[in-house]
């Protein structure tokens, strides 16, 4: 699998809170919706401006704070294709891969991406390709990406449980 | 070469001998969920089964949204209500049952307890670790599949050992020397880690004080923290445990950690954690005058009765000079404050004491932040609007100097209290 698209690009310790706000993670509402309060509590120029394809460049201990599982669905939901970050906290690392939303760990490529620029990442290969060069990334192990090629822990379970 | 507490759970679980980066699937001892067990219930009943793997093993509260105060929470609660009925859920701890935060009522009631595995979909799942217990949050998705099938994938983790020596010094309490761990090692610094806490300042603490570390050390990034289990765990179990499989387990003299580090007591002094983020530690002179609007005191980091004691200690008859919220962890420490006159105290002193669960912490009842306001609080985070508006400002402090800084309208070095305290005894005495 390969896609491209344009960056929106964040700092380090990027928290759930900015992710997805507190004030909405106690009401039931649909992964449409979610989608509607992306990065609300950071850059509400993203929660406007952002379109499907688009993808998100970050620093280091990205989603760190709270378990909100809606701090990943709503980035889905908005259609972002994956995270490229310096690093990923635990649990937002975890619920990204029961969702099956790709989160990349690779420094070197955040570091010479740029906002607003065109990327491609090619996930077979484990390369991204950015205007300064061509980065590779270390792939999932083997148990996450059958997770991932399930489409997420779901569908996963579902399989499981009727094999 | 021997395994840390990790390893060594991990490997019981497994049933083979595991190291750092295998992957285990682990079977939960028990599962704990709160308001957000109403998402959870609708993704189980997509996954196809009908029943949940075991109703005793799961554990539900309400803390987040009590009592309801909008139409949504109300419906919200209403949904896990009509499951755990459904499914005989029993440990369902509603607000008609004795009930709390949920990280409070895991230790309080004898869930939590060593060597057992606790599955929380709430970040500071890992505060059971004060038991002794392996604790860990995940997702909701990961919980509804833990519902589903009994079981999940944990990845054995890196471990970081902590010693802890000596005793506190008056006017210093357990939040400081977190604040200072957290301060040091910095927001990423124990990321997918087990901490590991060990030493007679360990020892020498209240399994409260224990709880206030092991629940912040999800600000550092880690995926459980646990305190060497002792003879004080074990008398809180006593007639209380409610599973019969727990252990006294710990790691291995030669076990091999990613890091180790050493804290003395004696060297830890109040701090604070400066807005936005947990880990912008400061010691209190650089904090002193910072103009507060509100205090809160209490929640699942310092919300048990040893913290609204301490509180109470230093406001005893005086007046705070701003608005002081007390969100006591649970009904039981709600009860016992109350048998031992300390909200009395606090009320006298002009606090407002709100109903146990979260209350301000999540900004959303008992004491939100308008804009440009200053909180002083001993919950666990301080990012931006967390407590309210974007524009407010969240410090992160001790009870004492939560407590101290509130009669005073500005943040404050509680150890000014207890000097003083000291002057009149001495001066009584001359």
């Amino acid at each position: 699998m390969r896609i491209q698209g344009r960056v929106w690009k964040y700092g380090d310790d990027i928290n759930t809170d900015y992710i997805f706000p507190g004030v909405h993670t106690y009401v039931l509402m649909s992964d449409e919706e979610m989608g509607t309060h992306a990065m609300e509590g950071i850059d509400t120029d993203f929660t406007k401006n952002a379109v499907k394809g688009d993808i998100i460049v970050a620093g280091k201990n990205w989603g760190c704070g709270s378990s909100r599982e809606q701090a990943v669905k709503c980035l889905k939901a908005r259609g972002i294709g994956a995270l490229v970050v310096v690093s990923a906290a635990r649990i937002f690392y975890r619920n990204a891969i029961n969702e099956g939303f790709p989160v990349v760990i690779c420094p070197e490529a955040v570091e010479t991406t740029q906002p607003g620029e065109q990327i491609s990442i090619d996930f077979d290969k484990g390369q991204i390709t950015n205007a300064k060069g061509v980065y590779s990334f270390k792939p999932y192990s083997e148990h996450i990406q059958s997770l991932m090629q399930c489409g997420g822990l779901l569908p996963y379970i579902r399989q499981s449980l009727a094999e | 070469m021997g395994k840390t507490f990790a390893e060594k759970i991990l490997s019981r679980c497994a049933g083979y001998d595991v190291t750092v980066g295998d992957i285990v699937f682990a079977k939960p001892d028990f599962c704990i969920s709160h308001e957000n067990a109403s998402a959870i219930c609708a993704t189980f009943k997509k996954i196809g089964v009908d029943n949940v793997f075991d109703p005793d093993k799961i554990v539900l509260t309400f803390d987040h949204t009590v009592p309801a105060s909008t139409i949504a929470y109300a419906n919200a609660h209403r949904v896990v209500r009509k499951f755990a009925k459904e499914q005989g859920i029993e440990n369902f701890y509603d607000m008609n049952k004795y009930g709390g935060v949920c990280h409070q009522i895991m230790c309080q009631e004898g869930f939590s307890a060593p060597g057992l595995v606790i599955i929380g979909s709430d970040s500071h799942t890992c505060t059971s670790g004060a038991m002794g217990a392996f604790a860990v949050g995940v997702g909701r998705t990961e919980m509804a599949g833990v519902w589903a099938t009994g079981e999940l994938w944990l990845k054995v983790p890196d471990a970081i050992s902590i010693e802890v020596t000596g005793d506190f010094q008056p006017g210093v309490g357990a939040k400081d020397l977190i604040l200072r761990i957290i301060g040091d090692m910095r927001a990423d610094g124990a990321d997918y880690c087990s901490v590991e806490f060990y030493g007679d300042g360990i020892e020498n603490m209240s399994i409260a004080d224990r709880m206030t570390i092991c629940n912040m050390c999800v600000e550092m990034g880690a995926k459980n923290a646990v305190c060497k289990p002792d003879d004080k765990v074990r008398a809180a179990l006593e007639g209380k445990a409610k599973s019969d499989k727990w252990e006294m387990v710990w790691a291995d003299d030669d076990a091999e950690y990613l890091a180790s580090y050493r804290y003395s007591l004696e060297d830890i002094a109040p701090a604070v954690a400066k807005p936005h983020t947990v880990d912008n530690y400061a010691t209190i002179s650089e904090a002193t005058g910072i103009k507060i609007d509100q205090a809160l005191i209490g929640t699942c980091t310092n919300g048990r009765l040893e913290d609204l004691r301490a509180a109470a200690e230093v406001l005893k008859g005086r007046r705070v000079k701003v608005r002081t919220m007390i969100t006591p962890a649970s009904v039981e420490v709600y009860r016992q404050a109350l048998k031992e006159g300390i909200l009395e105290t606090l009320l006298l002193s002009g606090c407002t004491i709100t109903p146990p669960g979260c209350g301000a912490c999540i900004g959303l009842s008992s004491g939100v932040l308008g804009d440009h306001e200053t909180c002083i609080s001993t919950a666990n985070r301080n990012f931006k609007g967390r407590m309210g508006s974007k524009e407010g400002f969240i410090y992160l402090a001790s009870p004492m100097t939560a407590a101290w800084s509130a009669l005073h309208g500005e943040i404050r070095d509680p150890r000014e209290h207890f000097e003083s305290a000291s002057d009149k005894a001495g001066g009584g005495q001359a």
